[in-house]
């Protein structure tokens, strides 16, 4: 079953048409990678999906529901999380605390003041953010300031927090890029391990093939704005038409 | 204590220890000595010093947690006078109604004009705040006069109505304000050889509700709404794909902060019973941003020092005079002390805003925590050299 | 319709300084990316240059007058400008009578030394800090420029006035076929305004046909590819803040006469320019000049006498309620750029 489906979208910036009929359908506890040489539209195939952008035709169904109109909290709220190319985390504040935002967006939804409770009183939240900076193998970092980790350890983080508002996307923009190898192999390590345990599904724009091969089990190969094809990954390995578009430019 | 970490509650009792002997602090000079201008233990500057204390803590929770720099917080101020004068006239002289009432008109006017200005943020929030305070400004020096008194300020009179209270004294003047008999101006004098200490009722009123007003900002500065703010502050963009809408929290903020200036406005006109419009110019809103930043934005205990500092500098250097300067260097050879003298002059007496603007700058380009980063420095700087070895690697502890 | 073209002329003087100090926050926000808070303390300064250079010019020196008595019948003291010695009394006289105009040529270098300065020794420190810690410290700069002023100049306002032949008004309706004595405007608001229109086009027009200029728009509009180009755009734009502050001090040499400057003008006009500035939209030069204009003719409207009796106080505030409109409805700015500052 679908939990994505994305009908006919279209999206021009002044006299450059960014996207135009764009199909694509995620399967719900798929690995989805959207591949496409530079400027096919993937990121603006993304802003679309989480509501930093308007498609001008078209319909974003997410779980059976429009998204389109909503603001990214709303989206967000609706069980799409987002991982960005370089890392947003909150760097001024402790790791600890960044983990613990999510969790209480998760259980309250939307606004509540508590402004006279003592966070760490919040016996809950603090349970939620510790188990979850343990998944992260990051329960030794618990008082750092999260500017100052290495980019790296900001990446899994971030995947962290986002697994700690329970989504049912992920979203997730170029993780690796700008990485160490050492580090990209660390993340794929990271998001397979979530795929094999979590009851969630991932879509992944990427360029790096080797993180996309390792990870996806369908690929939409998308063109000058245009899906060309979507298959599994076998097949796009050999399809032609994605050799020449997008893996002969390559090498 | 009162759920506060052992830190936070340290920081809580060094404030209630610096207000509550602060007639004893304040007055370290005998009187009648050389150095007895630099006593600053008069009732009328140590009600200022916790007046603007509580103005500077309510803006420290909108700038120094969510970094929404706003240049109108005086018109809050100005509304929390305006209200407690009008409270003075037509209910009665208690303090309580009056302070109550300047709450909550400047938390009104604060949800409004918060609602708005935040519509927007970085420099744009700053000039639609300094916008709405200039015209508010602007209309309570001239149309709304009938309200706010114009030009010559919002005063008691002898025939205002005071429903519940009399509308002049048996003596035919005009009441002043008090707390259920206590009139605020109301002073006790204690002489301890040639020093003089002056305990004064408003004071003391003044200082109790700084220290609740301190007490509930450590609250809201633990709280996790306080977490919400310092991560607006940090990441919007991260809080908006975490499913946060930050608007609820800022305007929040900026409600709770309005609300903290109208109380300052409030104290204001309780211990002086008269509102002026020039409490609501723009020069007054840059006031409390310096109080914030020489102190230290973000930090608990920042802005009560500097808005002592502000109010210290402007009480107590704006009052030394060449004849002062000349006594203090008469030591040295005549060339000499002139030459001292013409060099310290333009910063003291009427150049003292020379001085503030100097140690301004002075803090943002090397002390951007102000006061109390500088504190934390030469602590540091104190225990490296008692230690001698000291642990590499040790992050840097987030501000209190 | 007398009554609009007056009031658009009344309108003119104070849009046309507030154009020109816009101008300069703008060429400063547009190519260094610094709002700069202690703008209006260029404009005071060079208000203060026309001020000193009278000064200056008037040095006298006591002599006696043998033909004329003072009232206890001995020969009268007289002062005479050391001026009247060098040039002969007529030339002497003509100078000091010409000191504002004359202040230009003082006030440009001096301006332009005062902004290579703030620049190197101050704002060049802010490039990468946050536009808070930017505002803060060009605030304080602000503060500190005033104190200076006022130690040495008092805290009065110092009446200099214009030279006799722009003193007075001229009866603009009577030259453009209205009744007579339905449109006076005085001289020197005419001159005024036609100075301000003569700087902001020699602006434009070096920013448009130099190549300075062409590097410096190319600049404003994306800093890191000029800079890949090789091209020493930080000297550049630390000339370009001089400029600026030319333009501010110029504004202020001219506005002498208009109104006695005091210590406290350079903050009273900032407060106005920058609500200008956000009005024609941050990093728009040509925006900056039309707000700036803008403002000030309805500024002038609102203090109609018709006008406030329909809406009392709306003078008053007529620039903030503006600003305030404009910015919730177009959040850049008349003519502003995507993305400038809404971080």
């Amino acid at each position: 079953m679908a939990i994505l489906e994305v009908k006919d979208v279209g999206k021009r910036f002044g006299g450059l048409q960014a996207l135009s009929d764009v199909q694509l359908s995620v399967k719900e506890n798929s690995v989805h990678a959207i591949i496409g040489p530079n400027g096919a539209g993937k990121s603006t195939l993304l802003n679309c999906l989480v509501g930093k952008l308007i498609p001008d035709t078209g319909s974003v169904m997410f779980d059976g529901q429009s998204v389109l109109g909503r603001s990214p909290h709303e989206i967000n709220q609706m069980g799409i999380s987002r991982v960005f190319q370089t890392p947003e985390i909150f760097g001024d504040l402790s790791v600890m605390e960044n983990m613990m935002i999510p969790c209480f967006a998760r259980r309250d939804g939307a606004f509540r003041m508590h402004a006279i409770e003592d966070m760490m009183s919040e016996k809950d939240i603090v349970e939620k953010a510790e188990a979850m900076l343990e998944d992260m193998n990051m329960a030794d970092k618990r008082e750092m300031h999260a500017a100052s980790m290495s980019r790296g350890d900001k990446r899994r983080l971030e995947i962290g927090m986002c697994l700690a508002q329970e989504p049912r996307l992920l979203l997730l923009d170029e993780p690796t890029a700008g990485m160490a190898r050492a580090d990209t192999n660390n993340t794929i390590d990271l998001l397979k391990q979530i795929s094999d345990e979590r009851d969630i599904t991932i879509a992944i724009i990427e360029h790096d093939m080797h993180v996309v091969f390792s990870l996806a089990n369908r690929i939409t190969v998308l063109a000058q704005g245009t899906p060309l094809v979507e298959d599994n990954p076998e097949n796009i390995r050999g399809n032609p038409k994605v050799r020449e578009a997008y893996l002969g430019e390559a090498g | 204590m009162l759920g506060l970490k052992k830190k936070d509650a340290t920081l809580l009792l060094i404030v209630i220890g610096l207000t509550m002997f602060a007639p004893f602090i304040l007055n370290p000079f005998p009187d009648g000595s050389a150095m007895a201008q630099f006593n600053a233990g008069y009732p009328d500057l140590m009600q200022r010093f916790v007046i603007f204390g509580i103005f500077a803590i309510g803006f420290n929770i909108l700038f120094g947690l969510t970094g929404y720099l706003s240049f109108g917080h005086a018109a809050f101020l100005g509304i929390g006078s305006y209200s407690a004068v009008w409270m003075f006239k037509l209910l009665s002289m208690n303090v309580i109604p009056a302070i109550l009432l300047a709450m909550v008109m400047s938390g009104l006017f604060a949800l409004l004009i918060g609602f708005i200005s935040l519509r927007r943020s970085g420099i744009y929030f700053s000039i639609l705040t300094l916008a709405f305070a200039q015209m508010m400004f602007a209309l309570a020096y001239s149309v709304l006069t009938p309200i706010t008194g114009g030009e010559t300020g919002l005063q008691l009179a002898l025939d205002d109505p005071r429903v519940l209270g009399a509308s002049q004294t048996a003596g035919g003047n005009i009441p002043v304000p008090g707390l259920f008999g206590m009139e605020m101006r109301n002073s006790f004098d204690l002489a301890i050889s040639s020093w003089v200490f002056t305990f004064n009722v408003g004071y003391y009123f003044c200082a109790l509700i700084l220290i609740a007003a301190f007490y509930l900002a450590i609250r809201i500065f633990r709280s996790p709404f306080g977490m919400m703010l310092r991560a607006i502050k940090s990441n919007q963009t991260r809080l908006n794909y975490t499913g946060l809408n930050p608007r609820p929290y800022t305007l929040a903020a900026f409600v709770i902060s309005g609300m903290y200036a109208g109380l300052a406005g409030g104290l204001m006109a309780s211990m002086d019973p008269l509102a002026g419009a020039e409490r609501m110019f723009w020069t007054a809103s840059g006031e409390v941003v310096l109080m914030t930043i020489l102190g230290g934005a973000g930090t608990l205990i920042g802005p009560v020092l500097g808005a002592g500092m502000i109010k210290y500098m402007e009480n107590i250097i704006s009052k030394i005079n060449s004849d002062i300067l000349h006594s203090w260097f008469a030591f040295l050879p005549d060339g000499l002390e002139d030459f001292i003298v013409a060099i310290v002059y333009p910063f003291i007496g009427k150049g003292w805003h020379l001085t503030l603007g100097i140690i301004f700058m002075l803090v943002v380009i090397f002390l951007p925590g102000g006061l109390v980063e500088g504190g934390q420095r030469i602590a540091k700087w104190l225990k490296r050299g008692k230690t001698e070895d000291t642990k590499p690697g040790k992050s840097t502890e987030p501000a209190e | 319709m007398d009554a609009i073209i007056l009031q658009i002329l009344n309108g003119l003087d104070k849009g046309s300084a507030y154009a020109l100090i816009a101008l300069g926050l703008t060429l400063i926000f547009g190519t260094l990316g610094v709002v700069n808070f202690a703008h209006g303390a260029l404009f005071m300064i060079g208000a203060f240059c026309a001020v000193t250079l009278s000064r200056i010019i008037s040095f006298s020196h006591e002599v006696i007058d043998e033909t004329r008595t003072d009232f206890l019948g001995n020969p009268l003291k007289v002062d005479v400008p050391y001026i009247y010695d060098w040039f002969g009394e007529a030339t002497g006289a003509a100078i000091i009578d010409w000191s504002v105009p004359l202040s230009i040529l003082f006030a440009i270098p001096i301006m332009i030394a005062v902004g290579v300065i703030m620049e190197r020794g101050l704002i060049k420190h802010f490039y990468k800090r946050p536009h808070a810690d930017q505002i803060l410290v060009t605030f304080g700069l602000a503060i500190v420029l005033q104190e200076i002023i006022k130690y040495y100049y008092g805290a009065n306002p110092i009446p200099t006035p214009a030279p006799e032949a722009f003193k007075g008004s001229f009866d603009f309706g009577a030259m453009i076929g209205f009744a007579e004595n339905t449109i006076i405007y005085p001289y020197w608001r005419l001159v005024y305004f036609m100075f301000a229109a003569l700087i902001i086009g020699a602006v434009f027009a070096f920013l448009q046909f130099t190549t300075f200029g062409m590097v410096v728009r190319a600049g404003m509009a994306d800093r890191e590819t000029v800079g890949l180009l090789g091209i020493n755009i930080d000297k550049r734009f630390t000339i370009m803040f001089g400029i600026a502050a030319a333009v501010a001090g110029l504004a202020g040499v001219m506005y002498v006469p208009i109104n006695p400057p005091n210590y406290h003008m350079g903050m009273d006009f900032l407060v106005l320019s920058f609500v200008v500035v956000v009005v024609g939209g941050m990093g728009s030069l040509p925006g900056a000049v039309l707000a700036g204009f803008l403002l000030g003719i309805l500024e002038s409207f609102a203090s109609m006498r018709q006008v406030i009796d329909l809406i009392p106080g709306i003078n008053q505030i007529i620039i903030y309620l503006v600003a305030i409109i404009i910015l919730l409805t177009r959040p850049r700015g008349l003519m502003g750029r995507k993305g400038v500052m809404e971080d």
